[in-house]
């Protein structure tokens, strides 16, 4: 190996083609977009550079701050939902009875597909016919909430399924670190006469908070960036109440064929997760952690 | 560099090469199938995407699949590949493709707003010379002409549809309804219904456009027939007291809880199966909707003929007097793509198609052609005879609003309609929103 390492041609013969793709797929596209963004263009007619109008016009625009802000409303809920993913998982951890069946039961969701699962949430969301406002109903409530159609809950109705379409997914990450522990060091607190709660909260997690910390970003930046089941359940609606981000962007460029005003979004989306990711690498970092 | 090393090293030089080799194939157009000898032999392969799956839209499905067939087999040198999406996939599809300039060689278009930008961006081919040969005097008056741009037609149409409420006689016959003739007459029934717990009327408003065929009936028997297409003409205001008086109508109803719960967050589906379930009474669609309720097979016999249908009623002191005039337009058409390589080959199978399909939908479909059709001694449902009569006596027909708007203004349209039903906005603001963004294009 060794050999093979002190080769500089060998090491760039090894890294280029990683390289090379990922600056065609992700790069490279990265600069059209805000290429695009310049310009004035329905996605097929010629286009026409119009310079940062397209940017001016994203700053003032009411639309895109609303979901801007219903993106991050949506990162906080992601973010909050990780302690539960994390307590979930520290049981599962403690060896149990059934751990393993409640593990497999936590991660099915992660292996349907956005779609499936959408679909599986409006029917359970159905006004008249779900299965929670026909038990509301039967339970003697009057007027069951419109989880899709009414603007001031559509919001939070759709967090509840997205929830828990991840919960498989950090439980895994949670449960994999968790196991990671090394037993000795949980025996040594156990010795020195610490509860279980004590093993959990003083020895177990700060071992984990380096995979903590990557987690918070993966839901934050995740959550920023979130398009599917919004799209499927809902496309934004009604009338822009459950909009996120990339909804938006998605609806100006696809439907209303405004290409130009929708790489700006795009753009904007980039920058605004690269600030997110930044903020929080520099607010949870400490020296002795590894850089991911 | 030991030899040990080198396989490693030499295998991964050749994924380099098959992904380069994978990833240039994809951006050359020859490689998608479109070009000649694709099938080997010398055969000319048509690309066709079209929008009726076998599963939702069987009908049609059958007649398109068995149409190509004949073409197939009456032109054994031409191959025709198919792609089908469902309705609103498709719409998004067709724009993604358009967008990297690889729409397939023929495929469908809606009239008007949706056409416009594709045929600016030089996306599809004038088709009047094939017309000229093949279809001249086919169509029915006015609907070819909603898929031509500066006197050039870029489509040729496939569908003509008006909508109708159609009801279930069944419900209405338990609590001793009559069909509403007024409009007063339609909220006493809507209130009868109600009282009684059925849904008087479903509409599904997730996407928009379901509801705004309610308001289109209102702004066209308030207004009169001409208003809507007046103010895409630019002649009327959007904020005529007509149109504010048809939206205050449709909150007047959503407040009388005309239409399920809910409605502004099912799509047009979803609110299809309270009507399919007999849980709502009353649907207004329009005739694309017809083989559910005649011909399809999927459906049971005696819900079809529980299902009537009546034109939508008029309004007392509105302008728009004649019963018979309709919300309707043409439906989807054929194009073919500009920079299609069997262009030749593409424009005979598509007025095959059109000419073959004028035909065949009405026997074996049972929705209404674009091309004129010679209903005599033929055997067909006594509801689709009857509707095909009512638009021969039609005096006017006004094509969707949004199927008339640039795609800006339908989409914001779609928008309102569905905040409207939602009553998250007045009908005043409804009126001026839209005026501002009719103004933004002039």
């Amino acid at each position: 190996m060794k050999t093979v390492m002190s080769n500089k041609w060998a090491i760039a013969l090894y890294v280029w083609p990683a390289l090379l793709l990922i600056g065609c797929l992700i790069y490279v596209p990265l600069v059209m977009t805000g290429y695009y963004g310049l310009m004035d263009w329905n996605g097929f007619a010629p286009k026409r550079f119009i310079g940062l109008e397209n940017y001016g016009r994203l700053m003032q625009d009411s639309m895109f701050w609303k979901s801007t802000y219903h993106s991050f409303l949506l990162g906080i809920f992601s973010t909050l939902s990780l302690l539960l993913y994390l307590a979930v998982s520290l049981v599962l951890a403690s060896r149990i009875k059934g751990a393993d069946l409640f593990r497999k039961i936590y991660l099915i969701p992660m292996l349907l597909s956005s779609v499936a699962i959408a679909q599986l949430w409006s029917k359970i969301f159905d006004p008249s016919n779900g299965m929670i406002n026909s038990l509301l109903i039967s339970l003697g409530v009057e007027n069951p909430p419109l989880w899709l159609s009414d603007p001031n809950i559509v919001l939070f109705s759709i967090f509840i399924p997205i929830i828990w379409q991840y919960a498989g997914f950090y439980i895994i990450i949670y449960y994999a670190a968790l196991k990671n522990v090394p037993e000795e060091v949980v025996e040594a607190a156990r010795i020195d006469g610490a509860s279980p709660l004590q093993i959990a909260l003083r020895v177990k997690l700060p071992l984990i908070s380096s995979v903590f910390k990557v987690t918070i970003v993966l839901a934050l930046v995740g959550s920023l960036k979130y398009f599917d089941l919004i799209y499927v359940m809902t496309g934004g609606g009604p009338n822009h109440a459950s909009e996120v981000m990339a909804s938006y962007m998605y609806g100006e460029a696809f439907t209303k064929y405004n290409f130009g005003y929708g790489s700006a979004i795009g753009f904007a989306l980039l920058i605004i997760c690269l600030i997110v990711t930044w903020l929080i690498r520099k607010l949870t970092t400490s020296k002795d952690d590894y850089q991911y | 560099m030991s030899k040990k090393k080198a396989l490693p090293i030499l295998l991964s030089a050749a994924l380099i090469l098959i992904l380069i080799l994978s990833g240039c194939s994809s951006s050359e157009p020859t490689a998608k199938g479109s070009g000649t000898n694709a099938a080997g032999g010398g055969q000319t392969v048509v690309k066709f995407m079209h929008l009726w799956p076998e599963g939702s839209s069987n009908a049609q499905y059958k007649i398109v699949d068995n149409i190509i067939k004949e073409y197939e087999s009456e032109h054994p040198d031409v191959k025709i590949q198919t792609e089908i999406l469902g309705n609103d996939q498709y719409r998004d599809k067709i724009k993604v493709l358009a967008s990297s300039n690889e729409l397939p060689d023929v495929g469908m278009t809606w009239s008007d707003g949706f056409l416009q930008p594709y045929v600016e961006g030089n996306l599809f081919t004038p088709l009047d010379d094939v017309i000229d040969a093949n279809l001249k005097d086919a169509f029915i008056p006015g609907v070819k002409e909603s898929y031509a741009v500066d006197g050039k037609t870029y489509g040729m149409p496939l569908e003509l549809n008006i909508s109708y409420v159609f009801y279930n006689k069944e419900i209405f016959e338990k609590y001793n309804l009559a069909v509403p003739k007024t409009f007063e007459e339609f909220k006493t029934a809507v209130k009868t219904l109600n009282d009684n717990g059925v849904i008087p009327a479903t509409v599904g408003n997730k996407e928009g456009w379901p509801g705004s065929f309610w308001f289109m009936y209102l702004a066209d028997r308030i207004g009169g027939p001409t208003i809507l297409t007046d103010v895409i003409d630019g002649k009327t205001k959007f904020d005529d007291p007509a149109i504010v008086q048809a939206a205050t109508e449709v909150q007047n109803l959503v407040d009388m809880n005309a239409f399920e719960k809910g409605n502004s967050g099912l799509s047009n589906d979803e609110a299809k199966g309270y009507f399919m379930n007999e849980q709502a009474a009353m649907f207004l669609t329009a005739t694309w909707e017809l083989p559910n309720y005649t011909t399809s097979p999927d459906v049971d016999q005696a819900f079809k003929d529980k299902i009537g249908y009546f034109k939508f009623p008029l309004y007392d002191g509105g302008k728009g007097t004649d019963i018979n005039s309709y919300v309707g337009g043409p439906g989807v058409g054929l194009f073919v793509a500009e920079n299609s390589k069997v262009k030749e080959a593409a424009k005979d199978f598509a007025a095959f198609l059109v000419k073959e399909w004028g035909e065949r939908s009405v026997t074996e479909a049972g929705v209404i052609p674009a091309t004129k059709v010679d209903t005599e001694g033929k055997d067909l449902n006594p509801m689709y005879t009857e509707i095909l009569n009512d638009l021969n006596g039609a005096s006017n027909v006004t094509t969707y609003f949004d199927t008339q708007a640039s795609p800006n203004v339908a989409e914001l349209h779609h928008d309102l309609v569905s905040a409207l039903f939602g009553k998250q906005i007045t009908p005043q603001d409804f009126v001026k929103q839209t005026q501002e963004a009719l103004d933004a294009e002039r």
